[in-house]
C-alpha cells in the first residue's frame, strides 16, 4: 500500500512547486522539505513492513504482475530506499540556506524532487521498462541540475554529461528491447523465470555486455568514468552531494546488481569482470584524485574510487563480500554527501574551490572543519568511523575468497585515500589563516545542522554491523544471494 | 538593412492563416480519439504544439506569444502534469494506484475506456505546452543576439 507513494509524493511536490513556487519564496522550501521528510518516514516504515513480510508486491492499476506493472519491495530495495531518502532529506534541509545565492530557487527544488522521484521509482519498480523510464527521469533532471549555475564551465560539463548519459541510455534501451524480443515479457521476475527455462544463449551474453556498458557508465566505473569529474564539481554543492552520494549508486550499482543477480543470472565471468572493473576504478580514481587542487574535483575522483570498492565487494560474490559492498554503499552515501556539503559550505563563504587558496579555516569555520575531519577520517578508513568497518570487511572478504591481489589493491587505495585527505585537511582547514579570509563567518545554522547530523551518522552507521541491526543488512544481502530465485519470491508474495 | 515587418512573406502568412486552425483541430481530434485509433496524448500534443510553432515561424514570435504567453504556458504545463497525477491517485478510490475507476462504456464509443481519455488530455497538455516552451526558449537566444547587434 505504501509503495506507490515513493513516486507520488516527490512527483506531486515537483509539479506543485513549479506551479506555485513563483508566488512566494518560502513555498518551495516548505514543500520540498515536507516531501523529503515524509519520504524519510515512509522508508523507515517500509523497513518494518519488509522485515515482517519479506517481499511485498504492489499491483499498479490492479493488474496482476506479468500483465501489468508491479512494484516490488524486498530487502535490497528497502535498504537502498533508506539511504537515498535519508541523504535527500538532509541535503534538502541544507539547500534551504545554500541555494539562496542562486536565482530561481523554486526551479531547483522542482528539478530536485523530479530527480528524487526518478531514483525512488528505479528502486521500487518491478518492471524493466519502467526502470528505464524512471532512470531517464532521474538522469535528465540531473543534466539540468548540473547546468544550474549556467556559467560556461557548468554548461560544458552538463553537455558532456548529457551526451555520455544518452549514449549509456541508448545501450540500456537496446538491451531491454533485445531482452523483450527474447522473452516476450517486461516484468523482471517473469523475465528471470523465462530466461531460466530457456537456458543461456549468445544473445543473453550480448545483452549483458550492453547492460554492463550502459549501467557501468551511469555508475562511472573506470573505463566509462570520463563524465563524472566534470559533472559532479560543476553542480551546486547540494546537487553534487546527491549525484555522488546516491544517484550513481541507484542508477548504476543498484540496477547492475538487480539485473545481473536477479534477472540474467550471475556467473563467474561476470563476477570477475566486476572485480576487475572495481579494482581498476579504485586505483585509477584515487591516483587521479591525488593531484587535484580543486576541492570538489578531488572529491569527485574519490567517488569513482569508492564505487570501485562497492563493485569489488559485490563482485566477490560471497555472502561476506556482498554484505561488505552494500555496507560500504550506505557508508559512502553518508560521508561523501557530507564531504560535498562541506565543500559547498567553504564555497558559500569563500567563493573558491581552490585548495591552495584556503588555509586555516578551522579558526573561522569550526563546525565545517570538524565535520569535514570526521568525514575525511571515515572515507580514509580510520577505526571508530563507519568507513573503517566496511573497508575492513571488503579486505577480509577478498582474503576469504582467495583474491589476495584485489585485497592488496584495496589496501593501497585506502592508503592513497588517506594521503589525499591529509592534503585536504592541511591546505584547507589547518595551517595558517590566509589574510584574505580574516572576516569570514561560519555558515548559517541550518547548513551546520545538516552537516552535524551527517557527521553523527558517520559514527552511528558503524552500528549497522552489530548483531542488533545486522538482520537488516542481511535481508538485503539475501536478495542478491537468492539469485534467480527472485521470481519465485515475487510470485510467491502474490498468493 | 533589416525589414521592419516580422515573419515570412505574404504567401506563407496566407497559407498559415488558412491551415493553422485545421492543424489545431486535427491535434485535438487525435487526442480525443486516442483510445480508439492510433495516436493519443503524446502525438496529439505534438500536433497542437506544431500549430503554435507554425504561427511563430510565419508571423514572428510576438504573435504567437500573444496567443499563449510564456508564463501561462508554464502554468498549463504544470497543470497537465498535476492533472495526470491526480487521475492516477484517484484510482485509490477503488483501492489501487492508477486503477481505471470510471465506467468503461461500450468499446469503440467516443465516451468509453474510463480514465484513458482523461489521461490523454492531461498528457497532451503537458507535451503540447512543453514542446512549445522548448521552442520558445530555443528562439529566445537568437532574438537576444539580434537585439544586441
Amino acid at each position: 500500500m505504501i509503495l506507490p507513494f515513493f513516486v507520488i509524493i516527490p512527483l506531486a511536490c515537483a509539479f506543485l512547486i513549479s506551479l506555485l513556487g513563483k508566488l512566494n519564496k518560502r513555498i518551495s522550501d516548505i514543500f520540498a522539505n515536507l516531501g523529503t521528510f515524509t519520504l524519510l518516514i515512509l522508508s523507515l516504515s517500509a523497513i518494518r513492513y519488509q522485515l515482517f513480510a519479506k517481499v511485498i508486491v504492489y499491483r499498479v492499476g490492479g493488474w496482476p504482475p506479468p500483465i501489468g506493472i508491479s512494484m516490488v519491495l524486498d530487502g535490497l530495495s528497502s535498504f537502498i530506499l533508506m539511504s537515498v531518502n535519508l541523504v535527500s532529506f538532509l541535503v534538502c534541509l541544507y539547500s534551504v540556506s545554500y541555494m539562496n545565492k542562486y536565482t530561481d530557487k523554486y526551479r531547483f527544488h522542482s528539478l530536485f524532487m523530479l530527480m528524487l522521484a526518478g531514483m525512488n521509482g528505479v528502486i521500487v519498480t518491478g518492471d524493466l521498462f519502467n526502470l528505464f523510464v524512471f532512470l531517464e527521469i532521474a538522469s535528465i533532471s540531473s543534466y539540468a541540475l548540473v547546468a544550474f549555475g549556467t556559467e560556461a564551465e557548468e554548461l560544458e560539463a552538463s553537455f558532456k554529461y548529457a551526451i555520455m548519459g544518452s549514449v549509456a541510455s541508448s545501450f540500456i534501451l537496446l538491451g531491454i528491447a533485445l531482452l523483450y524480443s527474447y522473452t516476450s515479457t517486461l516484468n523482471m521476475a517473469d523475465m528471470g523465470s523465462v530466461l531460466l527455462s530457456r537456458g543461456n544463449s549468445l544473445l543473453v551474453n550480448f545483452i549483458s555486455v550492453l547492460f554492463l556498458m550502459g549501467f557501468g557508465l551511469k555508475a562511472a566505473l573506470v573505463p566509462f568514468h570520463a563524465w563524472l569529474p566534470d559533472a559532479h564539481p560543476s553542480a551546486p554543492a547540494s546537487i553534487s552531494a546527491m549525484l555522488s552520494g546516491v544517484l550513481i549508486k541507484v542508477l548504476g550499482v543498484y540496477a547492475l546488481m538487480r539485473i545481473y543477480f536477479n534477472i540474467l543470472g550471475i556467473n563467474n565471468i561476470i563476477l570477475s569482470i566486476f572485480m576487475f572493473l572495481g579494482a581498476a576504478s579504485m586505483l585509477v580514481g584515487v591516483i587521479l584524485a591525488l593531484g587535484q587542487w580543486d576541492f570538489k574535483r578531488l572529491l569527485a575522483y574519490h567517488s569513482i574510487s569508492q564505487i570501485g570498492y562497492i563493485i569489488l565487494g559485490i563482485g566477490l560474490g560471497s555472502p561476506l563480500g556482498i554484505l561488505a559492498g552494500l555496507f560500504h554503499l550506505f557508508n559512502h552515501s553518508i560521508f561523501k554527501s557530507l564531504l560535498f556539503l562541506n565543500s559547498g559550505a567553504v564555497a558559500y563563504r569563500l567563493g573558491t574551490r581552490d585548495l591552495q587558496d584556503m588555509g586555516g579555516l578551522k579558526e573561522r569555520m569550526p563546525t565545517t572543519a570538524n565535520t569535514n575531519l570526521v568525514a575525511s577520517l571515515s572515507i580514509a578508513g580510520i577505526p571508530p568511523f563507519n568507513g573503517f568497518f566496511s573497508k575492513f570487511l571488503i579486505i577480509v572478504a577478498c582474503i576469504q575468497s582467495r583474491q589476495i591481489i584485489y585485497g592488496i589493491c584495496a589496501v593501497i587505495a585506502s592508503i592513497l585515500t588517506l594521503a589525499s585527505f591529509m592534503k585536504v585537511q592541511k591546505y584547507a582547514f589547518f595551517g595558517k589563516l590566509n589574510k584574505k579570509w580574516q572576516d569570514i563567518k561560519e555558515v548559517p545554522g541550518i547548513m551546520q545542522l545538516s552537516m552535524v547530523v551527517l557527521a553523527v551518522l558517520c559514527l552511528v552507521s558503524a552500528l549497522l554491523i552489530t548483531p542488533l541491526f545486522k538482520p537488516y543488512l542481511e535481508s538485503a544481502v539475501n536478495v542478491l544471494l537468492l539469485g534467480r530465485g527472485y521470481n519465485k519470491a515475487v510470485f510467491g508474495a502474490l498468493k | 538593412m533589416k525589414s521592419k515587418e516580422k515573419g515570412m512573406t505574404l504567401i506563407v502568412k496566407t497559407v498559415t492563416r488558412l491551415t493553422v486552425g485545421l492543424i489545431l483541430l486535427y491535434g485535438i481530434y487525435i487526442v480525443l480519439h486516442g483510445h480508439l485509433s492510433p495516436g493519443g496524448g503524446f502525438a496529439g500534443g505534438v500536433i497542437i504544439a506544431l500549430s503554435f510553432i507554425h504561427l511563430m515561424l510565419a508571423f514572428g514570435r510576438e504573435t504567437a506569444l500573444k496567443k499563449l504567453s510564456q508564463a501561462r504556458a508554464s502554468i498549463l504545463e504544470s497543470l497537465g502534469a498535476i492533472m495526470f497525477l491526480s487521475i492516477a491517485v484517484l484510482g485509490f478510490l477503488g483501492g489501487y494506484f492508477f486503477l481505471n475507476f470510471l465506467f468503461k462504456g461500450k468499446p469503440f464509443n467516443l465516451f468509453s475506456a474510463g480514465i484513458i481519455p482523461l489521461c490523454n488530455i492531461a498528457i497532451s497538455l503537458k507535451v503540447g505546452v512543453g514542446l512549445f516552451t522548448i521552442f520558445v526558449v530555443l528562439v529566445l537566444f537568437k532574438i537576444l543576439k539580434e537585439d544586441n547587434e
